[in-house]
């Protein structure tokens, strides 16, 4: 089991990436479209971030605080820092191999350097709602006379057009309006919320498949185009089969918790406690389990040492364990709840059964198939220290993604973009300073 | 038929259920040519899987397969016959892409795997989705969607924190998969585009979940901290989570400005200074409780609207049956009427993005084995008594 090479990867220069060569002008904010060029920065695209000083998207600049919870967390050791704003993890983990420059796209000024940039670029991609851009002067019909070959690629809550186009969204609203909300509860429950960003981050893939077709086809003809994506149409297809079963058969779904239309037993079921004496651990175990064949129940309740309830008629056969489910749920839960969880797996996939721990945000960390691929790369940020980060989300044998820089810190591009990039002189620069265009510090604003 | 994106693409779909099926669906739905290869006599199990019309099964009538395979041919084949396995190198050469997702190793069982079919077809893109992996220590273990919920880190971060933890429904892990693979095709296809290369991508379930945590990991990484479950509410922000309107369910989310949130709900309690900032999550119980009372006497709609003109992000909890009608999907046309031959016309959800230039076009999914005749005479050339002998024998 090792990994696999390609054995003529050397005719590539070492350092030649799948997306070596692209530029993409980022000026998405939050999450959907950072996650978006994230998966193009990891392919080796030149991803530039545009920022604002007024609102830099990276939770503000913060007075020096140990705020604790989870949003103290975001900061390493808990600590804000002197520049808080260069060390939020939220930022940081999904900005790597990016940069970042300062510009306000309000002023004529700023718009202007924009404009320069579009020139020399292959994407642009932003998600502020559909006014923003008209109303920097800086929509897609203004930017393709600057560059007639332009990708640009709007996210939006609910579209370009409708009546819903300009309303304010995030992406916890974009779940409750496609529907997904109300079918992450247990059965019979209350609409619960997804552990993390779902919405932003379906988004975020579908917006980048988007941006690459969009480019496979501007190579072949030489043209540019506008791609209008709306959050929630982009999370709507991942309800497919319940869209199906209702034009089918006028049947609403509602929410299963942990079962399945046809697998039982299928659910989750608690096991003993972890043994390094974490609360979490200790209080929070709990095993997987699908199946979905007589065969995989046959090895289940051998893995379980055949008690004589697994005998009986009422398990026998799918459509009865489908019935009686309920007793069945419990009575694994007794067997289960007498492992630790990560044994419980190693004896249930050693016995065929399709089962997995469980994993909480550290033994996820430690994980060992995890680790042994490498899906984890550590990085070192002037600001906030080296440390660990979830890495690329795929393996390429030719060209493999990378994590070849941190996340940048506010404003760290300003000199290679307006200099290298753009040629302006240090007379030109100073003045973008001076009339508050660019800058190289956030103002202090702490974000709802 | 108007030019699309990816129509001077060939994919070749051997993959099954839903991951693989949801990446080429996208290729498919933005113009590629996908040749689904089905294995006879029943072809991709989603065929078998519902929903169907009136529960009763019927392999051109599964809802889920209709849906995911959208605007691709069908063909079947056999490949653990000698002959199958023959007739898929042909289409192998002249394929840009293949996607499968079979468990590691059965491609090399069969004869198939990246060497083999890179001899072949130096500019093959051939991309496998696994549950974990093509190697490394969980490679041959066998898996589910709510595994690999559970072992990507998603379902110990959803549900309640007293209560076992919760999967997101339907298949998601599958769907993550399928998008990361589709994303990493078209990589890889932009590199091909320069320099005539092909290459071999390994996606897995586990991986694609996990790297979806909204930067739980890196706050571990960052300070030793470790996210539970927070059950319906979100772990950072507040007030953001499902509450109840007079007569619906809702989001509800303060937006940019919380002066303006507690001045829309008239409320001035919630503008005391503890309140104020981010950290007011530690007081979300009294938060939450100071809306809620104002939340209850106003109607949903009106709240829904009302709440733009202040910048408020309020949405509406809508379950399926009212997607249909809703005047921004109708205003926008989401939703499209499809036609099939034995399915009849049904509903299916639309594309998730649209393009200027090359509109994506959304077609009836195949019957099993469709363009046979396309494929092995048109295509391969095969005769007729050829086509009838493969036939015979289970290989097509």
């Amino acid at each position: 089991m090792t990994k696999k090479q390609d054995s003529r990867s050397a005719v590539l220069p070492k350092s030649k990436q799948a997306l070596s060569g692209l530029r993409v002008i980022d000026l998405s904010q939050i999450l959907a479209g950072p996650y978006a060029t994230k998966l193009l920065a990891d392919m080796g695209a030149e991803i530039i971030r545009v920022e604002c000083a007024a609102r830099s998207g990276r939770g503000g600049a913060l007075p020096r605080m140990k705020p604790g919870g989870a949003f103290g967390a975001s900061f390493p050791e808990g600590d804000t820092g002197k520049r808080s704003y260069n060390r939020f993890a939220y930022y940081n983990e999904v900005n790597r191999n990016k940069y970042a420059i300062a510009l306000d796209l309000a002023k004529p000024l700023g718009a202007d350097v924009f404009r320069k940039l579009v020139r020399i670029s292959d994407v642009v991609i932003e998600n502020f709602t559909p006014r923003v851009m008209k109303n920097f002067g800086l929509d897609y019909s203004v930017l393709r006379e600057a560059n007639p070959q332009l990708i640009m690629i709007s996210l939006s809550g609910y579209g370009q057009d409708g009546p819903y186009r300009n309303y304010v969204t995030y992406g916890e609203g974009i779940e409750a309006m496609a529907g997904l909300s109300k079918l992450t509860a247990y059965a019979s429950g209350e609409p619960l919320k997804p552990g993390v960003a779902y919405a932003d981050a379906t988004t975020g893939l579908h917006a980048a498949f988007a941006i690459l077709a969009a480019l496979h086809y501007r190579r072949f003809t030489g043209k540019g185009q506008y791609i209008d994506l709306a959050m929630r149409e982009a999370v709507t297809p991942i309800l497919g089969e319940a869209i199906m079963d209702y034009t089918i058969n006028q049947r609403v779904a509602t929410p299963t918790g942990n079962r399945h239309s046809t697998m039982a037993p299928h659910g989750c079921y608690r096991a003993r406690g972890g043994g390094t004496g974490k609360k979490n651990e200790e209080d929070d175990a709990w095993i997987a389990i699908a199946i979905s064949s007589d065969e995989e129940w046959r090895a289940l309740c051998h893995a379980m040492g055949d008690p004589p309830w697994t005998r009986e008629d009422k398990f026998a056969s799918l459509s009865n364990r489908m019935l009686n489910r309920d007793e069945l749920d419990l009575l694994i839960g007794q067997w289960t709840a007498g492992y630790d969880h990560i044994e419980l797996m190693n004896i249930l996939q050693t016995s065929g059964v399709k089962a997995g721990a469980v994993l909480n945000i550290e033994e996820l960390s430690h994980n060992p198939n995890l680790n042994e691929r490498g899906f984890f790369r550590e990085l070192s940020h002037p600001e906030a220290g080296t440390h660990r980060y979830p890495g690329v989300s795929w393996q390429m044998s030719r060209t493999p993604g990378r994590l070849r820089l941190p996340a940048p810190c506010f404003g760290e591009h300003n000199r290679y973009v307006f200099s290298e990039l753009l040629g302006m002189s240090d007379d030109e620069i100073s003045r973008l300073g001076a009339e508050g265009v660019s800058a190289s510090e956030p103002l202090p604003y702490l974000e709802a | 038929m108007p030019d699309q994106a990816l129509s001077r693409l060939v994919v070749l779909d051997l993959a099954e259920n839903i991951s693989g099926p949801y990446c080429t669906k996208l290729f498919a739905d933005y113009g590629a040519e996908v040749i689904k290869v089905e294995k006879p006599p029943l072809g991709d199990p989603s065929r078998c899987a519902g929903p169907f019309p009136n529960d009763q099964p019927d392999i051109e009538k599964s809802g889920l397969f209709l849906f995911l395979n959208t605007g691709k041919k069908s063909i079947t084949l056999n490949l653990e016959s000698e002959d199958g396995s023959q007739i898929f190198k042909r289409l192998v050469k002249r394929a840009d892409i293949l996607v499968e997702n079979f468990r590691p190793g059965v491609m090399a069982s069969l004869g198939l795997d990246y060497e083999v079919l890179a001899e072949i077809n130096p500019a093959l893109i051939m991309t496998s989705i696994s549950y974990f992996g093509q190697w490394g220590p969980y490679r041959d273990w066998d898996s589910s969607d709510i595994v690999a919920q559970a072992m990507g880190g998603l379902m110990g971060l959803t549900g309640e924190a007293d209560r076992e933890p919760l999967k997101l429904p339907l298949s998601q892990a599958e769907f993550q998969a399928g998008l990361n693979a589709a994303v990493a095709t078209l990589s890889a296809l932009y590199l091909r585009d320069e320099t005539g290369d092909g290459q071999y991508i390994d996606v897995s379930l586990q991986e694609a979940v996990a790297s979806i945590l909204e930067a739980s990991l890196t706050m571990y990484h960052y300070s030793g901290f470790i996210r539970e479950r927070t059950g319906s509410r979100h772990h950072l922000q507040c007030p953001s989570r499902v509450m109840p309107a007079k007569d619906r369910l809702m989001h509800v989310q303060a937006g940019a400005n919380w002066d303006h949130f507690s001045a829309f709900l008239e409320e001035p309690r919630l503008m005391e200074p503890r309140f104020a900032s981010i950290l007011r999550y530690n007081y979300a119980d009294e938060v939450e409780e100071l809306i809620q009372r104002r939340l209850e006497k106003r109607d949903s709609m009106e709240l829904f609207v009302s709440g733009q003109e202040w910048r408020i992000p309020f949405a509406l909890v809508l379950q399926i049956d009212e997607l249909m009608g809703d005047p921004q999907h109708e205003a926008r046309g989401f939703f499209q009427q499809i036609d099939h031959p034995m399915a009849g016309r049904l509903t299916y959800p639309g594309a998730p993005f649209k393009m200027s230039e090359t509109p994506p076009v959304i077609r009836r999914a195949p019957l099993l084995g469709e363009q046979n005749e396309e494929v092995y005479a048109g295509t391969l050339g095969l005769s007729k008594e050829n086509m009838i002998d493969l036939k015979e024998h289970g290989i097509t």
